[in-house]
């Protein structure tokens, strides 16, 4: 299954015109497509999870505003800048890649995977803060019927939110998982200028995943800004994250 | 004598280049093998559902428990469904004939992902082992139907969560094909085969892999949700905590409403085949069954509604809904129409696949035809979840896509093995199996009607004697399944051996140089200048020299 003594197949046809046989092997625009229409798929399966969302929020609009006012914007704002950064690395490895600058290629990979840890990292320190105020899957506030329960509304938007954050990080880290096997294709010699499909379909997952964050963003984070529930300040945002470390001491 | 795809070492592999034939089953990437081996799975899983349907039909017999308790009964059938549905139907003709025809029609090598399409392959295995493990751990498989509606099944202590993780992965297993065979088509085409001059086969593939891409997902997700729910209790579809169950059932009929699409299309696809084969006539409006296979695939994504007439959906909406589906019935009709004016005047040869072409015709008709009943809003009121809808869909899919895919089993046997059946055998298991169907599914339309309800394990005693005819129906079917895979196992081996073109069929899968096809199939890829069924008196048009695969016609 080498493919690089693959040659391509003439067929002839009537008249005598030669036609040039695509084969499975050695196609570039195959695999673009396959790729496209993966993240298709993607595409849709977030697509199916914001429209619950948009249900839920037309049903319990000011529970949502409610909700989303208590979400940190200072994390998951920065979080947003560090996604559009790796965003960039990534289209400036591929462009180094073109190049033929396998090394300045490889530079950028990297710096993309240490900014999708740090993304990762805060991420954790959100939903750890998030925790710390009794708000998480399965603890009380998100569970009907005790002292601590929140409104529907609440209980619906704090369930998407980890839903749909956690599956978004599952892809944070997979993407990781599949930048560290293109860095070992690129090292191996699979992965060159000349054929760097999987380079080019790496770059586009990674935009998916960093395009789907801009919609998380804003959809969760922005909806309760500005209102009078919107307690969100850098000094409240150190202090608690300087907390986090002996929350466990303190209950 | 010249090797075939089945022979020790002809094949490629995903890893490394094993000696034994074990491993190079296990590890190859070759379409035709993919094929086979999705066939003896599949049909592994079809012969365990039957035989569940089987022991639910002789519960059924009288009134009362006979021998199962209700709870069995609900496992019962929900294994039932999720066998012939995800393990059966929805890979079925796709992951068989598309794997092994497909590009073999188109002219190709294989298709664009080898490897992927290996990969594909195990991930089915997986999704179906993990399906199979909750027989045996917990409190048993699940026990919802293969509907899995919330609120009931956040609720049950049955192993709900690894069905639901099966079918999650078995959807990708789907996904994945469907986006190989849409880089497949797009891609490797034979020169000169615009998509206006391929095998109606090859439309019918096409316009399923755009469902089996674009619907799937939403399962997927669904599917996460609902195991989120269970573990973490999100709340999205528990009513507990403000989430809402029938957005469940739209989620879910968004997918499953385009699956029966997904199902049925390939399977006309290999009418659209059989019929001017055994006509020796040029199919009739070959344009218009291929825009009809892209057509429903596209209105079938807009009438998931009407699974939902029951459950307090607005009325304007049941209205819209109920509309839109009476649309998908004229594309469908389009086909028909076609297929019947190509039989008229042409030659017609009562092959076992041709008889499993008619008998499908009829069995299809009325499966469609009482779809079209219970697509008004008021009938539905009526019959929605009695035997009525339970015989529409067995006429539908058993009658109408897995007659087909039996039809397809009988005419690219001969291709697949390089033997032929025994004919006259086949034939007679035909009949059984055909007399036997109707026999067990048409008097459930009656019990149905007289209010039947459906999932129950026990009845009313004014019941009893559609069930008993049904269960002689039940009877003489399976006998008849039993002699048909008899048939088709023994000629494996000893059936008579034969040319490449036995049927005489005109499509490239039949002009290949040696039968079984050698590995890389055609020995050169040939220029495709020509309609995909030209017959003249009764004899193919376009003839080639498989060594050059120039025509010579
Ligand atoms: C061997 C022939 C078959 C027999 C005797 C049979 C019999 C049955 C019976 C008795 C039920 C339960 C009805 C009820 O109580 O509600 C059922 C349900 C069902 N069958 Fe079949 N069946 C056969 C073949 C098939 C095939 C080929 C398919 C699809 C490919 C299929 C799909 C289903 C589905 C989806 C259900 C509904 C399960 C549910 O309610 O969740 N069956 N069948
Ligand atoms: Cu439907």
């Amino acid at each position: 299954m080498s493919s690089h003594a693959y040659v391509a197949e003439i067929a002839t046809d009537r008249d005598g015109n030669e036609h040039v046989v695509q084969g499975w092997q050695d196609d570039m625009y195959g695999a673009k497509l396959g790729f496209w229409l993966f993240m298709f798929t993607e595409v849709l399966m977030f697509g199916a999870m914001f429209m619950t969302l948009t249900y839920y929020m037309m049903l319990h609009e000011a529970d949502f505003v409610h909700a989303s006012a208590s979400l940190n914007r200072y994390l998951g704002g920065f979080n947003t800048v560090v996604l559009l950064i790796s965003a960039l690395t990534m289209g400036l490895g591929l462009l180094k890649m073109r190049h033929g600058d396998i090394k300045g290629a490889k530079t950028m990979i990297w710096a993309t995977i240490v900014l999708a840890f740090l993304f990762l990292g805060v991420k954790g320190v959100e939903w750890s803060l998030e925790y710390s105020h009794g708000v998480f899957l399965g603890l009380d506030a998100l569970q009907p019927g005790n002292e601590h329960s929140k409104p529907f509304g609440q209980i619906l938007f704090f369930g998407m939110y980890f839903t749909m954050t956690g599956i978004h990080g599952v892809h944070i880290l997979g993407g990781i998982g599949i930048m560290l096997w293109l860095l070992k294709r690129i090292n191996s010699g699979k992965v060159t200028p000349e054929h760097h499909i999987l380079h080019f379909n790496i770059a586009l997952y990674w935009d998916l995943v960093h395009l789907i964050w801009v919609f998380v963003f804003p959809f969760y984070y922005m909806m309760g800004a500005g209102t009078e529930m919107d307690t969100a300040t850098l000094s409240s945002t150190i202090e608690a994250i300087s907390h986090l470390g002996g929350s466990n001491e303190h209950h | 004598m010249s090797k075939s795809y089945l022979d020790l070492d002809q094949t490629h592999c995903a890893i490394g280049h094993p000696k034994t034939a074990f491993w190079q089953w296990m590890l190859t990437v070759d379409h035709k093998r993919i094929g086979l081996m999705y066939a003896a799975v599949i049909f592994t899983f079809f012969f365990v559902a039957v035989a569940t349907a089987f022991a639910m039909r002789l519960e059924l017999f009288a009134p009362g428990a006979q021998f199962m308790d209700g709870d069995t009964f609900n496992q019962a059938f929900t294994l039932h469904g999720v066998i012939m549905i995800f393990l059966f139907i929805i890979p079925g003709v796709p992951a068989v004939f598309g794997n092994i025809v497909m590009p073999l029609m188109i002219g190709a090598k294989d298709v664009s992902f080898p490897r992927l399409n290996w990969f594909t392959f195990w991930l089915y295995i997986t999704g179906a082992l993990v399906a199979l493990s909750s027989l045996w751990s917990g409190e048993g498989f699940a026990d919802t139907g293969w509907t899995f509606y919330a609120p009931y099944s956040l609720t049950t202590n049955t192993n709900v969560i690894t069905t639901l993780v099966a079918a999650f992965i078995l959807g990708m297993a789907s996904i994945l094909t469907g986006l190989n065979f849409l880089v497949t088509i797009h891609r490797l085409r034979a020169p000169g085969m615009d998509f206006f001059k391929m095998p109606l086969f090859v439309w019918g593939i096409y316009a399923t892999a755009w469902i089996q891409l674009l619907a799937t997902p939403v399962i997927g997700i669904t599917l996460v949700l609902a195991i989120l729910e269970k573990y973490f209790g999100i709340g999205i579809f528990d009513p507990s905590k403000g989430g809402d169950p029938v957005l469940f059932e739209h989620l879910f009929w968004i997918y499953s409403h385009p699956a029966v699409y997904l199902m049925i299309l390939p399977a006309f696809g290999i009418m659209s085949e059989i019929i001017p084969t055994f006509s020796r006539r040029e199919v009739f409006g070959y344009r218009t069954i291929a825009l009809s296979s892209a057509s429903i695939a596209g209105i079938g994504y807009l009438v998931w509604g009407h699974h939902l007439y029951t459950s307090g959906m607005a009325d304007t909406a049941k209205v819209i809904f109920s509309f839109l589906t009476f649309f998908v019935a004229i594309p469908t009709g389009i086909k028909f129409y076609d297929w019947v004016f190509t039989m008229y005047k042409g030659k017609i040869i009562l092959t076992t696949p041709m008889l499993w072409a008619l008998g499908t015709i009829i069995t299809f008709t009325i499966g469609g035809l009482t779809g079209v009943t219970i697509a008004m809003v008021g009938v539905d009121i009526h019959l929605q979840d009695t035997y009525y809808t339970v015989a529409h869909f067995h006429y539908a899919m058993l009658g109408g896509v897995v007659f087909l895919l039996f039809a397809g089993l009988h005419y690219w046997f001969p291709l697949m093995f390089g033997r032929m059946y025994n004919e006259g055998h086949a034939k007679f298991a035909f009949y059984l199996n055909f007399i036997g169907f109707n026999v067990l599914w048409f008097p459930m339309f009656i019990a149905g009607y007289y209010g039947m309800p459906r999932r129950y394990f026990d009845y009313l005693p004014e019941f009893e004697i559609y069930h008993q005819i049904s269960f002689v129906g039940a009877v003489i079917f399976i006998t008849g399944l039993i002699t048909m895979f008899y048939v088709l196992i023994r000629a494996i081996k000893n059936g008579e051996k034969v040319g490449p073109n036995h049927w005489n069929a005109t499509t490239l899968e039949w002009h290949l140089p040696t039968s079984p096809p050698p590995l890389e199939n055609h020995t050169k890829v040939p220029y495709v200048d020509f309609m995909p069924y030209e017959y003249h008196h009764g004899q193919p048009v376009v003839k080639f020299d498989y060594e050059t695969m120039k025509r010579i016609d």
